[in-house]
């Protein structure tokens, strides 16, 4: 099955091409979400095969390379088109066509009637075709294809209802938003690719990463490549300072959101972090910038989810806040919590945010939560799936989201310091909060909907066995990751399968000062006790007592609205950096530089020369006796010349 | 028939061309059947020069050579490499689309326009084969006038201005390279007794010039090509030429003829002065770099769809011409098939503001909206040709940018880092520029009902003629293997000969 896992790419490929050229003739809908849907299926079943197969081989043999041709081949620059088949890509493989998988069945109910029916299954299709690339690629310029890919289905795939308004805007500005700011991004991914071929005359990580441990390179020149690599990862992360996309991108239909803007695509610069780890790992500047920059995003996301009203919205941020977490992972050198927490995170928050379409779907496209209330009744199976999916993110003991964020925490005090892992349950206690208040503004408590107007409604199977499936899987997907202080020193199954991929780097990363069990059980109670009491707090609140919310919001009017208008960051790049730009360019270079300077230079020399020869022209006019008179002046002047030389 | 395939190659266009004349005005439909004809001929027998062309060899070949002017030693001297050999199949390729593309728009004078389009198609050709410097100045001339009417008598409302300006800048920029010609000729009269034109002759002479004397030549070859590229802040006659010109000319203007320019620097200025171009190498990237962000800005605030794109090329070319200057393997292949994807992307893009304008007579970006609901087909036509031009990986300009600016990271030349790392911000600013018009143009509702009268989708004629391209955008971003190996060997081969001269310069 390893063998084939360049089908994993070609089907979703097939499946684009025969959607996006043949789909909009196919009028049978079920037809246009089944082939979508199959590629999809199948290759997730390859990379199912080929995960067995590789369990299957010595731990020694598990990476394998699947060539397929040379896509480029300049001076020393060999680039080839070849999937790398280990035990990360196959990780994260597993996780991005099984979901994949789910999320494109939950589609066939959600897009039921959309008039762009087949262009949403066959961008879909795209999207795991490019997502496959970024996984599998086993060098720097397939994962950039990938990356570059991703970015343009999320384009398409957010500005899908291109004819809609969103917020202030339209749909297609927040697409081209998320484009752009990703851009920023891949500029520093590029330079990061080009630092590591000039320093290490490759692209190819299996090539690159030996030579990272054997190549007399500086610190700096690691730290530069750690750095602008990174910079890529904080645009497809949604990390600080690039994070302002993806609140935007919730413009695109839901199960977009779920899979792309929550599971998939946004975990990519988790996924390359990781995989570069050993270049990551000899920068420990860098770490630390990293791990920070993950916490801060934790925080600033958590507490701007606290007020918002908007259902996806609260998710976005939540998932901003997330990916946070799973940097801060990273920055700490617990790479495999990170991949650890995609893996869970994906499960919950792809469960989320198809939940809360299947609630805007039953709610007759209504988004703000202070507009539902009490629907735990009318969608049961919505209710019981989105609970659970809560539950998880929160880390209520036993769920995977407590498993993999526990090993964040206790990863971020044992190798980084107290102070991050007080961050880190200060936003984990928020992050229980603001779930909380959504899920009782949702289901619980007072009907605030227009009953004449809006018939809340269950979603159709196909919609909740989805939700079903995510949900065993939140809740069973964390037991692979047990805590060493329960299981033992080789308990943690996922820590183990992903541990060869992280060896190098781990040799680099001096750590691990001795901590005890208790001392690690103690701060597990501790956030425990904390995230439970958020959540007591929050079903009080907003089940029995929302005066409470309303009076504290008036009290600390001036927070309040800073976390509502979430820091006023857009406001503060539109003014700081877009307007300069882009007034800049019209009225400086264009208008002036351009047009008066340089064409005016141009348009000068002629006018210049235009007037000298209308003045010449004078000379000839036409009159013999004037040539005469010109002409004795002319000998006269050489005479008198001639004789005063003599 | 390896001797004359060349000739033949200039011959069939010319002849043709004079063809046309001896058909009546009237008969519209022979006149467009066979300018598209000879220049389909055109196109099979550039094939058939590729079928004859052996890449391994970096060596000029299919020579053609007849003495001219005895006495001055000059000859007609064609042959092709890899460089040149893949810009005229840009050439021979780009024609015929730009025939079929005007089938409807252009009804004025069409013999003229017919004539003047493949008088213009033998220019560019002999631009590209001629391995005479005296031959090759003569054709350079030579398409100046077809060009020059293209635009002075299909063009918009200020054509005038716009050919005038044209031709006057360009025309500028030709004189000082004639005279650094003739002194290029009789210098190498004094050192070897001959008074010769012959490129290959040159090659081995001119490096020993004195690096004075050199910078002046060096000087005047590259204010010439500078103007056709355009580098900034030679680059303001390109948008007028190209809002003015027919869609036609826009095509073959962006296409074909600025390639001439990055053609001349690569065969020209650097092979000939190489101690003069590496001396002046960093100086003219910043310039190139200035020129890819700038472009890149003015093109952003532009609110003319056709001025737009103009305004991009002025930044795709910087990107160019920062490939050339670095002078490594990797940069200059970039250069090379960035010239190719220029002409791809670009030459669809107008044909695609062509295909809007001839129906609505609009090209401003405002009196557009929404009209992805109107016209799908057009719509994801114009999505692909943007995505190309933005350099999106899978498509051919990733490829020229990404080479491009991996070999100016490394140059020696160049020997600084600061020179990628401004150019790449030109991939943010592509994406802004382009995503920002294909939002206010296809995306958003309908704003103007007079769209829903006068805009119909692709027809089969415009379908056919951009299919081809992107058969080609597809092909180069994902196998371009087949292009950059036909020109490798051309390349190293001209860096090679910078090299063995430039020791000294580069440590």
């Amino acid at each position: 099955m390893i063998n084939l896992i360049y089908l994993t790419v070609l089907l979703p490929l097939i499946g684009f091409l025969f959607n996006g050229l043949f789909g909009s003739k196919i009028k049978n809908e079920k037809i246009i979400g089944i082939i979508g849907s199959s590629t999809v299926g199948i290759s997730f079943l390859i990379v199912v095969g080929a995960f067995i197969q590789t369990l299957s081989l010595p731990v020694e043999q598990r990476s394998n390379t699947v060539e397929i041709f040379t896509w480029l081949n300049v001076a020393g620059l060999n680039i080839k088109f070849a999937y790398l088949v280990d035990q990360l890509s196959l990780t994260m493989g597993l996780i991005v066509t099984g979901v994949g998988f789910l999320i494109h069945i939950y589609s066939i109910g959600y897009m039921h009637g959309d008039k762009g029916y087949w262009r949403f299954f066959s961008y879909l299709n795209l999207f795991i075709f490019a997502m496959m690339n970024l996984i599998l690629g086993d060098n720097f310029l397939v994962l950039f294809l990938g990356w570059e890919g991703v970015g343009l289905c999320s384009y398409l795939l957010i500005g899908f209802w291109y004819d809609r308004n969103f917020e202030k805007g339209t749909t297609s500005q927040a697409a081209k938003k998320a484009f752009v700011v990703n851009r920023i991004g891949d500029f520093g991914f590029l330079l990061g690719m080009f630092l590591i071929y000039f320093t290490f005359d490759s692209l190819n990580f299996k090539e690159v990463f030996a030579k990272a441990t054997t190549f007399p390179v500086t610190e700096t020149t690691f730290s530069l490549i750690a750095l602008f690599l990174f910079i890529g990862a904080t645009g497809k992360s949604a990390q600080i300072p690039l994070f302002v996309w993806l609140p935007d991108a919730m413009a695109g239909p839901t199960p977009v959101s779920a899979l792309i803007h929550a599971a998939t695509m946004v975990t990519a610069g988790v996924y390359m972090v990781s995989r570069a780890s050993i270049l990551f790992a000899s920068a420990p500047s860098i770490m630390i910038v990293v791990a920070v920059i993950g916490l801060l995003t934790a925080l600033m996301a958590a507490s701007i989810g606290l007020v918002q009203n908007d259902i996806k919205k609260v998710l976005a941020y939540s998932t901003v806040s997330q990916l946070g977490y799973m940097f801060l992972a990273a920055g700490v050198g617990a790479f495999s919590a990170s991949i650890f927490h995609v893996m869970t995170h994906a499960f919950f928050k792809a469960l989320l945010f198809l939940g809360a379409g299947s609630v805007i779907h039953g709610m007759h496209e209504e988004q703000n939560i202070q507009n539902y209330g009490g629907l735990k009744k009318y969608m049961p199976k919505t209710y019981i799936t989105f609970f659970i999916a809560t539950l998880a993110i929160t880390g209520v003991p036993g769920l995977s989201g407590f498993f993999s964020k526990d090993e964040i925490l206790w990863n971020a005090y044992a190798n980084g310091s107290f102070v991050f892992w007080l961050i880190g349950v200060l936003t984990a206690m928020m992050t229980a909060f603001y779930m909380f208040r959504l899920l009782s503004l949702t289901f619980y408590g007072n009907e605030r909907f227009d009953h004449h107007h809006v018939h809340p409604h269950e979603s159709p199977a196909v919609m909740t066995v989805p939700l079903m499936i995510l949900a065993f899987l939140s809740v069973v997907g964390g037991f692979v990751g047990m805590p060493k202080v329960f299981v033992g020193e080789h308990g943690n199954l996922f820590e183990n399968w992903l541990e060869p991929i992280y060896k190098p780097a781990q040799l680099k990363l001096a750590h691990f000062g001795m901590h005890s069990h208790f001392e690690e059980i103690l701060l597990m109670a501790i956030s425990v006790v904390l995230a439970l009491s958020a959540i007591y707090f929050a079903l009080k609140v907003y089940t029995q007592k929302p005066e409470i919310a309303e009076s504290v919001s008036s009290k600390f009017k001036g927070l309040y609205n800073l976390l509502l208008n979430k820091y006023f960051v857009d406001e503060i790049y539109e003014a700081s950096v877009v307007q300069p730009i882009q007034k800049g360019s019209e009225k400086l270079l264009w208008k002036f530089a351009d047009v008066k300077i340089i064409d005016g230079a141009v348009n000068g020399v002629a006018l210049l020369i235009d007037k000298l020869a209308e003045q010449i022209k004078k000379i000839q006019t036409g009159f013999v006796q004037y040539y005469a008179l010109v002409m004795i002046a002319g000998i006269a002047v050489v005479l008198f010349f001639l004789l005063f030389s003599l | 028939m390896n001797t004359i395939i060349l000739t033949m190659l200039l011959a069939i266009p010319i002849l043709g061309g004079l063809l046309v004349l001896f058909l009546k005005d009237e008969q519209k439909k022979l006149i467009r059947w066979f300018g598209l004809i000879v220049s389909l001929i055109t196109f099979f027998i550039s094939l058939i020069a590729l079928q004859k062309f052996d890449s391994a060899n970096p060596n000029f070949q299919l020579i053609h050579q007849i003495i001219w002017i005895k006495s001055l030693n000059i000859s007609y001297l064609v042959g092709v490499d890899g460089i040149s050999l893949i810009l005229v199949l840009l050439t021979t390729f780009l024609t015929p689309l730009t025939f079929l593309s005007t089938w409807k728009a252009i009804d004025k004078k069409l013999k003229m326009f017919t004539f003047s389009m493949l008088l213009l198609e033998a220019g560019m050709i002999g631009v590209f084969i001629s391995l005479d410097v005296f031959l090759f100045y003569i054709f350079w001339e030579m398409m100046l006038i077809p060009m020059y009417f293209i635009i002075g008598i299909w063009g918009g409302e200020r054509r005038i201005y716009a050919a005038v300006k044209f031709f006057i800048f360009t025309m500028f920029g030709s004189l000082l390279m004639l005279v650094a010609i003739i002194w290029l000729a009789v210098y190498s009269s004094g050192m070897n007794g001959i008074f010769t034109t012959n490129l290959i002759e040159l090659y081995k002479i001119s490096p020993t010039i004195p690096m004075q004397i050199q910078s002046w030549m060096f000087g005047a070859f590259f204010l010439s090509f500078a103007i056709k590229v355009p580098l900034f802040p030679l680059h303001t006659w390109l948008p007028d030429a190209h809002v003015e010109a027919p869609t036609a000319g826009s095509v073959i203007l962006a296409g074909v003829l600025l390639k001439m320019g990055t053609y001349g620097l690569v065969r020209f200025c650097l092979p000939l002065f190489p101690q003069a171009a590496v001396n002046y190498a960093p100086i003219i990237s910043v310039f190139a770099v200035i020129g890819v962000i700038y472009g890149a800005l003015v093109s952003m605030v532009q609110t003319d769809m056709k001025k737009l794109v103009a305004y991009s090329s002025v930044s795709h070319l910087g990107f160019v011409v920062l490939g050339i200057f670095a002078m490594t393997v990797e940069s200059v292949q970039g250069a090379v098939i960035q010239m190719v994807n220029h002409g791809l992307s670009t030459g669809a893009l107008f044909l695609l503001v062509g295909v809007v304008y001839e129906r609505t007579h609009k090209r401003e970006i405002a009196f557009y909206g929404g009209i992805a609901k109107l016209v799908p087909l057009f719509s994801t036509a114009l999505m692909i040709a943007m995505l190309s031009s933005v350099g999106l990986p899978g498509l051919n300009g990733f490829i020229g940018e990404f080479l491009i600016l991996i070999g100016s990271f490394k140059s020696p030349v160049l020997n600084s880092f600061w020179f990628t790392a401004f150019a790449a911000t030109g991939v943010i600013f592509a994406a802004v520029y382009l995503l920002w018009m294909y939002q206010r143009v296809v995306f958003g509702k309908v704003t103007n009902p007079v769209l829903e009268k006068e805009l119909t989708d692709l027809n089969k004629r415009e379908f056919v003629v951009l299919i081809p391209i992107f058969i080609f955008i597809v092909w180069i971003g994902i196998y371009p293997s087949t292009f950059l190996n036909l020109t490798e060997p051309s390349v190293k081969n001209i860096l090679q000969q910078i090299s063995q001269t430039t020791v000294n310069f580069l440590k």
